[in-house]
């Protein structure tokens, strides 16, 4: 659920662009050693505030509240069905085969039994469905996170994050291959990102009242998500010195 | 007066039982109770906050050790705190965390817990009970909860979701108060927090 806040996708080339500009230029010293660009972070954070409230969120609530819940569930499973290839591919350059065996038969099945992945009929049969990105893989690969950074739209992703998010569309079917037509391209994305961010609608207002510091809580939640990705679900404890 | 005898004597077993319950065993019996209740109540399914706030402090809250977790929200921070500051903050930061948690709870409708098998050896005084959340027409959560044995029961400590913890995901944020207005600037910031959300539960229970 959480996960999907990261999913965003856009054109990443030229965010990467400006990240390197980013990167290059003076940083702003932010307190957290995790957050050197605390400053171009709170104005694109603010940036995204303003843009989903006036227009993904609404959008999204639309989605939500027209479309019955199967049809939400098919369209969810259809996307994660594509992501079943990345979720192969990754786990194999981190040389986790069985993992990656299991991703191909659950993306066997469900294009198949399934009906093109708008049933996600492996996770019925137990096999367990992977979380696996390119980031991930420079992070098991040994990169560091390189500090984080606010993309709009995008979202949030460390640098090490931004590298993978390119990797990842370089290899989405939805992004090239297997659509020729450029409408047909967008439609998906532009369906994808819309059934994102409704995905994420409940846990709006969860954020909005724990947090004393909304863009600190985010940053936060994603550094401490992307850990326990990383660490498949099992990440060592931090020290609690206190 | 067997009856009563009986009663007491069913009390005091399930007490020793409760006293002794295992941490897993814990954390389903709570987990299924609460859930058990979410699913009947009427005020909840309307979506009554404060209904929802009543039964984690009912059910939930004494299988909790809010000043561990405080403390461990704070990190180095903790020690600059004195005693009856400490427990300021830990009352504070109770009142912020159950209305996360009960916000997370409402959210799910439908919803089944599976619990995953618990590696602990006899000796431990620390656990980690692994469970997964499971939601027609959604992914499957990770909820872990940390528990640590206190006098004979085990108490929740850090509750993670999804690889967040609900606890030490406030480590930057109590930092920077307190670097902007020390420990007192921290208390007061929590409590103006919950002030303000008890403002709009007022508000939303109302209408």
């Amino acid at each position: 659920m959480m996960d999907k806040t990261f999913g965003w996708r856009l054109p990443a080339t030229a965010f990467l662009a400006a990240g390197l500009i980013v990167s290059g230029g003076p940083a702003h010293a932010g307190d957290d050693p995790h957050d050197p660009y605390e400053g171009f972070n709170r104005a694109m954070f603010a940036v995204n505030e303003g843009l989903d409230k006036v227009v993904v969120k609404p959008l999204a609530q639309v989605y939500d509240e027209a479309i019955p819940l199967p049809a939400k569930a098919g369209v969810g499973n259809l996307f994660d069905n594509i992501a079943d290839l990345r979720n192969a591919l990754n786990n194999t350059l981190q040389g986790k085969l069985a993992e990656a065996g299991n991703d191909l038969g659950r993306l066997l099945i469900n294009s198949t039994v399934g009906i093109f992945g708008l049933f996600d009929v492996a996770s019925e049969l137990g096999l367990a469905r992977h979380e696996e990105d390119f980031g991930q893989t420079l992070a098991v690969w040994g990169a560091g996170d390189g500090g984080y950074l606010y993309w709009p739209l995008v979202g949030p992703r460390t640098v090490r994050d931004t590298f993978g998010l390119v990797g990842d569309i370089y290899t989405d079917p939805t992004w090239g291959t297997i659509n020729k037509s450029v409408a047909t391209r967008n439609s998906m994305l532009g369906l994808r990102f819309v059934e994102v961010r409704a995905s994420l609608l409940p846990t709006d207002k969860v954020i909005e009242e724990a947090a004393l510091d909304k863009y600190a809580y985010v940053r936060d939640a994603y550094l401490q998500r992307r850990r326990n990705l990383i660490f498949d679900g099992r990440p060592p404890r931090l020290d609690d010195d206190y | 007066m067997t009856k009563l005898l009986a009663f007491c004597f069913a009390s005091l077993v399930s007490f020793v039982a409760f006293a002794q319950e295992a941490p897993d065993v814990l954390v389903q019996r709570v987990t299924e109770e609460v859930l058990e209740i979410v699913s009947k109540d009427k005020d909840i399914q309307n979506g009554s906050t404060q209904r929802v706030i009543d039964l984690v402090d009912q059910k939930v809250l004494p299988h909790f050790n809010f000043r561990h977790m405080t403390a461990l929200a704070l990190g180095k921070d903790w020690k600059k705190a004195n005693p009856e500051q400490q427990q300021q903050l830990t009352a504070e930061f109770k009142t912020l965390l159950v209305r996360t948690y009960s916000n997370a709870l409402t959210n799910y409708k439908n919803q089944k817990v599976v619990f995953k098998p618990l590696k602990m050896n006899p000796a431990d005084s620390e656990v980690l009970v692994r469970t997964e959340v499971m939601q027609p027409g959604s992914k499957p959560v990770q909820l872990d909860y940390s528990l640590e044995k206190l006098d004979n029961a085990w108490k929740v400590f850090d509750v993670v979701v999804a690889g967040i913890s609900l606890v030490t995901n406030y480590r930057d944020q109590f930092g920077q108060e307190v670097r902007n207005g020390g420990i007192d600037g921290l208390i007061q910031s929590i409590a103006s927090k919950n002030k303000s959300l008890q403002g709009n539960v007022a508000k939303a229970d109302k209408k």
